[in-house]
């Protein structure tokens, strides 16, 4: 793994690759074609179904894939969702525009609260309205947070997929940490919405803001632990590369994002390409593979993992310098006025019954992405002007992701769809809705 | 010496091993879990008895008492009796292991701590222990499941691919020693500059991989391969016959354990003291199996599994040729000198 420093800010890019004494190595791809084999030779016999799922360890929740099997080659792979459909989009329809922000948390649940900042950009969006600079700095150390958690859950189950059982239990550990960071600052472990129309919900105290320092200065090391056990690993290695290829062409047809894209040696990063809440301020790099494989994959999220420690310091650096400025827009159609204010004001008793029964977006539609750890996450959202949305939908990048299953699988071994599985990363709650 | 006396000696010596066998597979789960914990930053089980001492008793009355399903479908006789055959043949080969030299109390020789000294003893450890994997392509076999079946193929295909380096590991062994005999091998390696390990440094290299291979035991335990065959050959076992295939996996690790210890580290010799007493000769002996039986969690638990054709490369394109080249070298050199 190599973090080029030199390339430096300006490039923008870091290009990962295999630690040294296994990236010049390759391992022979399994040659095997379904088609050419004679069905009627009793050499081959016959073919068999095996449904994969929905309950069965690797599959990541509640996916089911039917697989048709040659032997141990996966001749035909058909990955079937929906047993987590809960009508998320409908929700947001029927509950209007501000209750729906308890679902997006229950959408990936890995990220609640990248989810809750996709949600309120997009009806900021739609409404028209600017975020603090503290609050968009306070949502960007949330969403990098996150996006660590989710990648740290991405390198446990895969490492737990491929038998290195004991990865888990590291990676939990740290994710276990920010869990706690994050009660400290929100209330809760998961689940937050923490994330309001015009910013957050409240101040970050000082004292957590020193905890997540601490956790921020020791977590590079971890990496390097994580790294230690897997990196130059042979086994790993050889159980990852070359395997669930993606060219980029193929990344486009399934319309992939994120680090599958990146894996890909496509430079796609909404953080640079569309910078929403100040990114544009934050020095990082956006590190891409070479191949595309399962591999390059792991080396992608291990990489952004430490990019995101270098935003989140960034970020308690601006928080440091904004202590006591204004996190939330206090624009009293969208924003709830302090509780103080409605106990004495007649005005903000008004302003806090029509936005908790009531309150209507302006007629319009609007959709926002953000890069989530899984890649595109959007919000499109139509409105006719009154307090439900018309139209809620949501690009969940899982979704997409599940797509490219049957590409990247058929043909291969039946072991290697937990390492396609696992590199490909998606999370049910999201892909179902 | 009498021959009510040499059968109760016998007694008393079958009775000693194989309890302590038994005893040891049992312990070992407690260690697994122990040791896996102690790894993962959790502390393991603690309830039952001191630091959790009891728990495989524990176990043992809960599959006693579960219920034990069996599948429709399912081939009843061969389903039953799978179980037996995994857990048999590790406990049988254990009888040809000479744990001390001969023991002698108050003037009297006693013989060596083994059931059996047989002049085969390595042959017999072969063909027993190729028999225990019967157990799991039967087992997975009858139970009319797909997993099952897949689990099955899996340990017959990578069978035949580790049990020729093992075999060739262990013969150029016997080729070093002279000898078939188990306790004569031991004999052969009085000192610590006469262990094999020395002088066959890459067949034990290769014997210990094989042994993770012939102990179905982790990188190598595809036929199990919980995330893909959600538990392969075992799916569908369960109470005491899934429990049989524990004590049989992990008797078979204790088994292999001692033989690596009596092949390449000088069995019971004391290193450093030629005329050690029979019981730190047996000490001795029990301290280097748990160095391999330690061996075998620490891999499990740090390690991710390979493909099962990775195993298939690795034991006819690199282990076979090594070996048998080993084997010739050895073989040569030997008639040489």
């Amino acid at each position: 793994m190599s973090t080029s420093s030199t390339g430096g800010p300006a490039a923008g890019t870091t290009r990962v690759q295999g630690s040294g004494a296994t990236g010049a190595r390759t391992t022979r791809t399994f040659e095997f074609a379904p088609g050419e084999v004679d069905r009627d030779d009793p050499l081959h016999g016959e073919l068999m179904e095996l449904n994969m799922g929905p309950q069965h360890p690797a599959t990541h929740g509640v996916l089911r894939i039917k697989v048709v099997l040659d032997g141990e080659h996966m001749v035909e792979v058909e990955p079937d969702v929906g047993y987590l459909h809960r009508g998320k989009e409908k929700t947001c329809e029927s509950l209007g525009w501000r209750k729906f922000f308890v679902h997006t948390d229950r959408l990936d649940y890995l990220q609640p609260l990248m989810n809750n900042c996709a949600y309120a950009l997009a009806l900021e969006k739609l409404a028209g309205m600017q975020v603090p600079e503290r609050g968009q700095t306070i949502r960007v150390l949330l969403m990098e947070l996150s996006r660590v958690m989710a990648h740290l859950i991405y390198l446990g189950t895969t490492s737990i997929d491929l038998g290195a059982v004991t990865m888990f239990f590291f990676t939990f550990s740290e994710r276990e940490r920010i869990y706690t960071l994050l009660d400290a600052y929100t209330g809760h472990r998961m689940n937050n919405t923490y994330i309001r129309i015009g910013g957050v919900y409240a101040d970050v105290e000082p004292a957590v803001e020193r905890e997540i320092r601490a956790w921020l200065d020791q977590f590079p090391k971890k990496i390097d632990e994580f790294e230690k056990m897997l990196t130059g690993n042979r086994i790993w290695f050889d159980r990852n590369r070359n395997i669930g290829t993606l060219t980029p062409e193929m990344c486009k047809a399934w319309s992939l994002t994120g680090p599958n894209l990146r894996g890909s040696g496509v430079e796609w990063d909404l953080r640079k390409k569309q910078p929403y809440s100040g990114y544009e301020h934050y020095d990082f790099e956006i590190p891409v593979g070479t191949i595309g494989d399962c591999y390059d994959r792991y080396a992608v999220r291990i990489e952004e993992m430490r990019q995101s420690v270098r935003i989140c310091q960034q970020a308690l650096d601006r928080l440091e310098k904004s202590r006591g400025a204004e996190f939330l827009e206090q624009d009293r159609r969208y924003v709830l006025p302090p509780k103080g204010l409605v106990h004495t004001s007649m005005e903000e008793l008004i302003h806090q019954f029509k936005i908790v029964t009531d309150m209507a977006l302006p007629k319009g539609e609007a959709y926002h992405a953000v890069e989530s750890s899984k890649g595109e996450l959007g919000f499109f959202l139509a409105s006719d002007g009154t307090s439900h949305p018309l139209r809620c939908h949501i690009r969940a990048p899982g979704l997409m992701n599940v797509q490219a299953i049957p590409a990247i699988a058929e043909g291969r071994l039946f072991s290697d769809m937990v390492s396609i599985i696992g590199s490909l990363d998606f999370v049910m709650g999201e892909v179902d809705r | 010496m009498s021959t009510w006396e040499g059968f109760l000696i016998a007694l008393v010596k079958t009775v000693v091993i194989f309890g302590t066998v038994v005893q040891v597979a049992a312990l070992m789960t407690l260690a697994e879990r122990k040791f896996s914990a102690w790894m993962q930053y959790r502390i393991g089980p603690n309830r039952v008895g001191p630091f959790g001492l009891l728990q495989p008793l524990a176990d043992g009355v809960k599959f006693i008492f579960k219920e034990e399903l069996t599948p429709d479908g399912a081939n009843k006789w061969l389903f039953r009796a799978a179980p037996i055959l995994a857990a048999l043949p590790a406990m049988m080969t254990i009888a040809v292991i000479p744990f001390t030299p001969d023991i002698v109390i108050g003037g009297r020789n006693f013989g060596s701590l083994a059931v059996a000294d047989l002049d085969v003893g390595i042959l017999y450890i072969l063909a027993l222990g190729g028999l225990a994997i019967y157990g799991v392509i039967l087992g997975g076999w009858a139970s009319n499941s797909k997993y099952s079946l897949m689990g099955s193929l899996r340990a017959s295909a990578q069978m035949i691919s580790y049990e020729l380096t093992l075999i060739l590991t262990i013969l150029a062994v016997v080729v070093m020693s002279g000898s078939l005999n188990l306790r004569e091998i031991v004999e052969s390696q009085p000192t610590v500059g006469h262990w094999h390990i020395w002088t066959q440094p890459l067949a034990f290299v290769m014997f210990v991989v094989a042994t993770f291979a012939e102990t179905n035991r982790h990188p190598f335990d595809f036929s199990e391969c919980e995330p893909e065959l959600v538990g392969g050959f075992h799916t569908e076992y369960s109470a005491m016959k899934w429990a049989m295939f524990y004590i049989g996996e992990y008797s078979a690790m204790t088994m292999m354990a001692c033989l690596t210890v009596v092949l390449f580290l000088g069995g019971w010799s004391v290193p450093f003291w030629e005329s050690a007493p029979w019981f730190v000769c047996l000490a001795a002996f029990l301290a280097k199996t748990s160095v391999f039986l330690f061996l075998f969690l620490w891999v499990r638990w740090s390690l991710p599994r390979f493909r099962f054709d990775q195993l298939m490369r690795l034991g006819w394109k690199v282990f076979l040729p090594l070996a048998l080249i080993n084997l010739l070298v050895t073989g040569a050199l030997v008639s040489l000198f």
